[in-house]
């Protein structure tokens, strides 16, 4: 780009550029990656979600079929399957995780010096790891006939082994589990850091006062912890609705038995290159964009610190 | 943060919330359970499909690698794809690591007209779930002429809101507005003063930034599994997402396979585990 040493005699020189217009030119590349891969194609998908179509018939095959898209997904038995699907993958991963986390962070807090980096970096490393690697090497450990997990049932409990992948009933279980297992530590991190910020003094004053253990944790850590609760919940959610790699890989790209593993991401991936139907696919996904933009919206309110209590 | 005058004699430190040894132990086992997946897959790639499900499972290295290694490549080009893979990530992360620094240094040092309402649009697409983008980036590839392209991989996200958020907050704290003025006074051209002064001072955030990327790109699976069709082109995820079948899965092979992918991920998060930690939940802790 720019040679680190100027030379005199350079027959190109970039024109010199004004201190008005520089933050326009240095934002540019954002402006016109936005433009091209974000606003052009939203708002195409927009005008889709009005169309019928099938991209292998050309642009020219495209009929305007008003809200028909819209009616049949509504109308769609699969698309409320999907929808279920995800709530209860959202719920069932999203929960547990924040109800671990914040006892988890509070004991690394209270009773973890030299280590605490080891054992921080032991619960996050599943977040920065591949899902494709992870959802294969789960679905080897959740194999029916002798993978490790019905194994280490059966040793401690007995009982038949578990159709985890290929039974309804218990896909959403296996998924849900992985998805927690992979973002735990970030939300262990996310109350790590809110924990450093209540000042000390409160704990001292409140064991002078005799308040015990669960007194302290029940009075002072967790409305201070509250915030951050919001903020952590908050991106469960966001996260949790928008689940696609693990339910696609774990149940091989097709929801798995009954589409009890279909996740609506899932669902709009087939209904749009599976079953090529461009115009359907498209106004799923402004339909459950409303559906995100809502439920962020209700949790939003429901976990909000309110202003008089800061 | 309150100073307190006289401290008293008998000031007793925090109780913790749990006996210590209880603390230790529920968090111990925890983190030895977080653990043990990747100790599997690490095992599992040195055992042979068969010895995989034996009764009782492998819990010790066997050593079937060099046959697990064999099938692999023999079903798939998969030092292509790992070199496929390397490139997408390098080439992400030059591209991020520029256009990024570049839109950070714009919103946290200079003011400009619709800085404002610019900087709520960077931080608005950050609001758009992922699914939205499915369809249409797969139309946008297709009218481009990039389906099986690897530009198609790093191009669109390489101006990512994360990114220009992360570079504005350090851009507004490591910069020193003087140091600009003097540098302009002096002569020095604006891309100058951002090549010159401004970058070597993002130095810290850069690196930053370039790892959460890297790790992104190198994990990638929704963007490849969109617009790559020749197995040939295929980044790791995709091509060893294509080993699972229905029946007869090899699975040693594919254990090898994502021991693989997974090790680069284990070395960086080794070397610089505090600074991804801290870069990733940016935001949420200020």
């Amino acid at each position: 780009m720019a040679t680190p040493t100027p030379r005199p005699a350079r027959a190109f020189r970039l024109p010199r550029l004004s201190p008005a217009w520089a933050p326009y030119v240095f934002i540019s590349p954002f402006l016109l990656l936005f433009a091209v891969f974000g606003v052009f194609p939203l708002g195409f998908s927009l005008y889709l979600a009005f169309q019928s179509w099938e991209p292998t018939s050309g642009l020219g095959a495209m009929v305007f079929v008003g809200l028909d898209n819209f009616t049949f997904a509504l109308g769609d038995e699969w698309f409320w399957k999907a929808l279920g699907n995800t709530g209860w993958l959202a719920l069932a991963s999203g929960v547990p995780q924040h109800l671990v986390a914040i006892p988890l962070a509070v004991f690394i807090h209270s009773s973890f010096r030299r280590l605490r980096d080891g054992v921080v970096g032991a619960y996050f490393l599943p977040y920065i790891t591949s899902t494709v690697a992870i959802a294969i090497l789960f679905s080897s450990l959740f194999s029916t006939d002798f993978g490790l997990v019905n194994q280490a049932i059966g040793a401690v409990f007995g009982g038949e082994p578990i159709d985890w992948l290929g039974q309804p009933a218990w896909i959403k279980p296996a998924i849900a589990l992985i998805v927690f297992w992979r973002y735990l530590g970030f939300n262990v991190v996310l109350y790590l850091a809110a924990l450093q910020t209540i000042p000390k003094d409160l704990y001292e004053a409140a064991t002078m006062d005799g308040a015990g253990r669960w007194q302290q944790f029940w009075y002072i850590t967790l409305p201070n912890l509250r915030p951050m609760v919001y903020f952590g919940v908050t991106l469960s959610v966001i996260g949790g609705l928008q689940l696609f790699e693990e339910p696609f890989i774990l149940t091989g790209g097709r929801g798995g038995a009954d589409q009890s593993g279909m996740t609506a991401a899932v669902y709009l991936y087939r209904m749009a290159f599976d079953f090529n139907d461009f115009g359907g696919a498209s106004a799923m996904s402004w339909l459950l964009f409303a559906v995100v933009a809502l439920l962020t919206w209700l949790t939003n309110r429901a976990f909000r610190p309110r202003a008089s209590t800061a | 943060m309150t100073g307190r005058t006289s401290p008293r004699p008998t000031a007793p430190t925090p109780r913790p919330a749990m006996r210590p040894w209880a603390a230790h132990a529920t968090v111990g086992v925890g983190a030895l359970l977080m653990l043990a997946p990747f100790y599997f897959m690490f095992v599992f790639a040195t055992h042979s499909r068969t010895e995989i499900f034996n009764l009782p499972p492998p819990l010790w290295f066997g050593d079937a690698l060099g046959d697990n290694l064999r099938i692999l490549t023999s079903r798939l080009p998969f030092w292509r794809n790992l070199g496929w893979s390397l490139y997408v990530a390098l080439a992400s992360t030059a591209l991020t690591l520029l256009f990024c620094s570049m839109a950070g240094y714009a919103f946290g040092m200079f003011e400009f007209r619709f800085k404002r309402p610019l900087f709520t649009l960077v931080m608005g697409t950050m609001l758009l779930p992922s699914f939205m983008n499915m369809i249409p980036s797969f139309m946008i590839m297709d009218a481009l002429g990039w389906i099986d392209q690897h530009r198609a991989l790093y191009i669109p996200g390489a101006a990512s809101a994360f990114g220009i958020f992360l570079m504005r907050q350090f851009v507004a704290s490591a910069v020193p507005r003087d140091l600009i003025e003097a540098a302009r006074m002096d002569g020095c051209g604006e891309f100058g003063i951002y090549w010159r002064i401004v970058l070597p001072l993002l130095k810290p955030a850069l690196g930053t930034l370039g790892l959460i990327t890297f790790i992104a790109s190198w994990n990638n699976f929704i963007g490849p599994l969109i617009v790559m069709r020749s197995a040939d082109n295929y980044t790791l995820p995709l091509a060893l997402r294509s080993l699972q079948s229905p029946v007869n899965t090899e699975w040693g092979a594919l254990m090898a396979g994502s021991a693989i992918a997974t090790l680069p991920l284990l070395v960086l998060f080794a070397l610089s585990s505090r600074q991804l930690i801290a870069g990733l939940t940016t935001g949420a802790v200020k």
